[in-house]
């Protein structure tokens, strides 16, 4: 995978007293130690992170926890005062932090676009004049401009909306509009500062959906700035979280809800519901760790009431529960059939808990079985399996 | 008396302020004399010029014009005709040429003080220090009576309109650099942020954002440009400028109640057809 964009060691400081502050970053203080001796306020400290093409990496924090400071290093909205910020640019990388003037424009222009939480439209403009701004300040023919612009302003269902002013639109259009902008330059990165914590609930979540949609057609890199959790599970390939100016810690969402790095991110899962995160894949057992009796039988849970024979490919050559000849069928009929003790359901990895725990309850709390893309036998999820992960013991 | 107020107050350790105000605009008269009456007598030229020029019009025909301009700034047709009446009104006392006057002084002072204002302003609000510096300067434009620099003013550049216009540039400068500094200044900071991060200049940043969302406040100092360069109007006849300011001063010299009050109100008409006609991008359109 190719790396898109690229923290290094990054400390950013707002004040005059930079090099005070440095060091004093490097002998461990904390944000309130060098505010006190220095008077300047520390914005992130050591940020290391690698962004990768096609990811959406979402930054999460609470306020003051330096995770907009971080987004806006990647365009030199904020200065960084030591490390690197290495973004892709064509087939080469630009460290932003170094690069002169004209290239910092360039970037700005045709390879990062932006999304503000307060929208940032210009109220005497229209809705495409808005959304031309990027390609206007490029110097794109007006034609040209034009073009580009309708297709963007159809992308986002506002194509209506063209010729009244940004002030006359409800919130949630105002960010289409928003999103619209960024999306006409064609910058293969986007940084997105909360767009949706403007928004009321209802609107947010459709956005949410719109921008993942987009995303399945666009393959952005995205970094995403959000002090929702659910929101960031929700968009996020990757979260990280920070606090007071620092990464604490980096992962898949699953990561990040099964295994919290310490009580800051802890507290912040607390409130989540794990069912709208795992997958199955995050609590089966591999087929290692389950009990194998002879001839290529297995029992998938602890009790033994279920057991499959496993042929020398992986694949299930015949099922039994309770003693008896049993079938084997996709978690994803799951509705279509009918409450039986004769079957035992199958999952792939992917497969969201909450249908899992939907199979176990359709087949009297039979064990799942998970199956790998060619149906070979990869483990198995008991009911202890499904408690404990959503109870995080 | 105190010993402290004995010492400053003997004359011999005086402060010697007004003499060093006065070997300044002596040292200006004697090496720079021809520059500054050349400038004058260009000005005066100037500005007499364009007034005989509008007089040479039959004054109906110009108050028709003036109201047709008055229709194409503001698209509104009950505007004009309140402006052609008022004018008529004015023509009706027979004030039509000290009111050409007036107006001439008053619009050429306007569009100085923002050409010179604006472009102060947005260095102001681009650079805190410049402001700090210049801010004492803009309060001693505004707060020093005009009758003070009526004085140098004079033996620099003689009787006449240009001395005239100058005092009221002087006074009217510090509102449109004020207003042009709290327009720009005050500009969201999320669109100027928006501005940059989609790669635009320093040029394209002023001319695209900066400027259009400071225009409702820079009109504003425009009106009001005009509004103080009006109420100077009766000190700059005092050195010799023309208009409905010398009415004003010869009704006062000779106790003359209704040339005070005829000239007076020729003032109030012209503020308020100028006012209106001026309130560009103030609360315009919707």
């Amino acid at each position: 995978m190719t790396v898109a964009v690229d923290f290094r060691n990054v400390d950013i400081v707002f004040g005059a007293d930079q090099a005070g502050s440095l060091a004093l970053i490097d002998s461990g203080a904390t944000r309130a130690e060098i505010l006190e001796k220095t008077g300047n306020v520390l914005g992130c400290a050591g940020a290391s992170l690698t962004v990768h093409e096609g990811e959406i990496s979402v930054l999460m924090g609470l306020s003051g926890s330096g995770k907009s400071t971080l987004l806006r290093a990647v365009n030199r909205l904020n200065v960084v005062s030591r490390g690197q910020v290495l973004v892709k640019d064509g087939d080469g990388t630009v460290d932003v932090v170094t690069c002169d003037e004209a290239t910092l424009r360039r970037l700005r222009q045709k390879q990062v676009a932006m999304v503000f939480q307060q929208f940032g439209l210009l109220p005497w403009r229209t809705v495409e004049e808005n959304v031309g701004l990027g390609l206007e300040l490029a110097g794109m023919p007006e034609a040209e401009r034009k073009a580009r612009v309708k297709k963007q302003l159809e992308l986002v269902h506002l194509d209506q909306w063209a010729k009244k002013y940004a002030h006359e639109l409800s919130g949630g259009m105002q960010q289409r509009v928003g999103l619209a902008r960024a999306f006409a330059t064609e910058a293969p990165i986007l940084l997105m500062d909360e767009p949706f914590s403007a928004l009321d609930p209802l609107i947010r979540t459709k956005l949410q959906d719109e921008l993942l949609q987009l995303q399945a057609e666009l393959k952005k890199t995205i970094i995403f700035v959000s002090h929702d959790l659910e929101e960031a599970l929700k968009i996020g390939s990757h979260i990280t979280i920070m606090e007071g100016g620092r990464i604490v810690q980096t992962g898949a969402p699953e990561d990040i809800v099964l295994r919290p790095a310490n009580d800051y991110v802890r507290d912040f899962i607390a409130n989540v519901n794990p069912l709208s995160v795992l997958t199955a894949w995050n609590v089966m057992r591999d087929r290692r760790d389950l009990e194998h009796g002879k001839d290529g039988w297995v029992w998938l849970d602890r009790r033994k009431t279920t057991r499959f024979k496993i042929d020398e490919h992986g694949l299930v050559a015949a099922a039994e529960r309770d003693g008896k000849p049993a079938v084997w069928v996709s978690c994803a009929d799951v509705e279509g059939q009918p409450e039986e003790a004769a079957q035992v359901f199958w999952a792939n990895p992917g497969t969201s808990l909450k249908t899992v725990m939907l199979a176990m309850h359709r087949s009297q709390t039979a064990p799942v079985a998970l199956f790998d893309d060619q149906s070979r036998f990869v483990g198995a999820i008991g009911i202890r399996d499904v408690l404990s992960a959503v109870l995080r013991r | 008396m105190d010993p402290i107020s004995k010492f400053l107050s003997d004359q011999s350790h005086r402060i010697p302020i007004g003499p060093w105000g006065k070997a300044f605009f002596t040292f200006l008269t004697d090496n720079f004399n021809t520059v500054f009456r050349a400038f004058s007598n260009s000005l005066n030229f100037l500005l007499d010029g364009i007034v005989d020029g509008l007089l040479l019009l039959p004054p109906v025909l110009l108050i028709a014009l003036i109201a047709l301009l008055a229709y194409f700034l503001q698209r509104s047709k009950g505007l004009a005709l309140a402006v052609f009446l008022g004018l008529l009104f004015i023509l009706n006392q027979n004030l039509w040429k000290q009111t050409v006057e007036t107006l001439v002084l008053v619009v050429a002072a306007a569009a100085a003080s923002m050409a010179i204002g604006v472009p102060l302003g947005i260095w102001a609000a681009h650079k805190p220090k410049v402001y700090r510096f210049m801010l004492p300067v803009l309060d001693l434009m505004q707060t020093l009576p005009t009758f003070v620099y009526l004085i140098p003013v004079l033996t620099l550049f003689g009787l006449g309109n240009a001395p005239g216009l100058i005092v009221t540039i002087i006074f009217v400068i510090p509102t449109s650099v004020r207003l042009t500094h709290l327009g720009v200044t005050s500009v969201p900071k999320s669109i100027v942020e928006a501005g940059e991060a989609f790669g635009a200049t320093k040029r394209q940043l002023l001319w695209k954002v900066e400027l259009p969302s400071a225009l409702p406040t820079i009109m504003a100092g425009l009106t009001q440009s005009i509004m103080l360069s009006l109420s100077m109007v009766v000190f700059a006849a005092l050195i010799g400028a023309g208009g409905l300011g010398t009415e004003i001063n010869r009704a006062l010299g000779s106790r003359r109640i209704d040339l005070g009050l005829e000239a007076g109100l020729a003032i109030v008409v012209l503020a308020i057809v100028l006012d209106r006609m001026t309130r560009i991008g103030v609360g315009g359109k919707k």
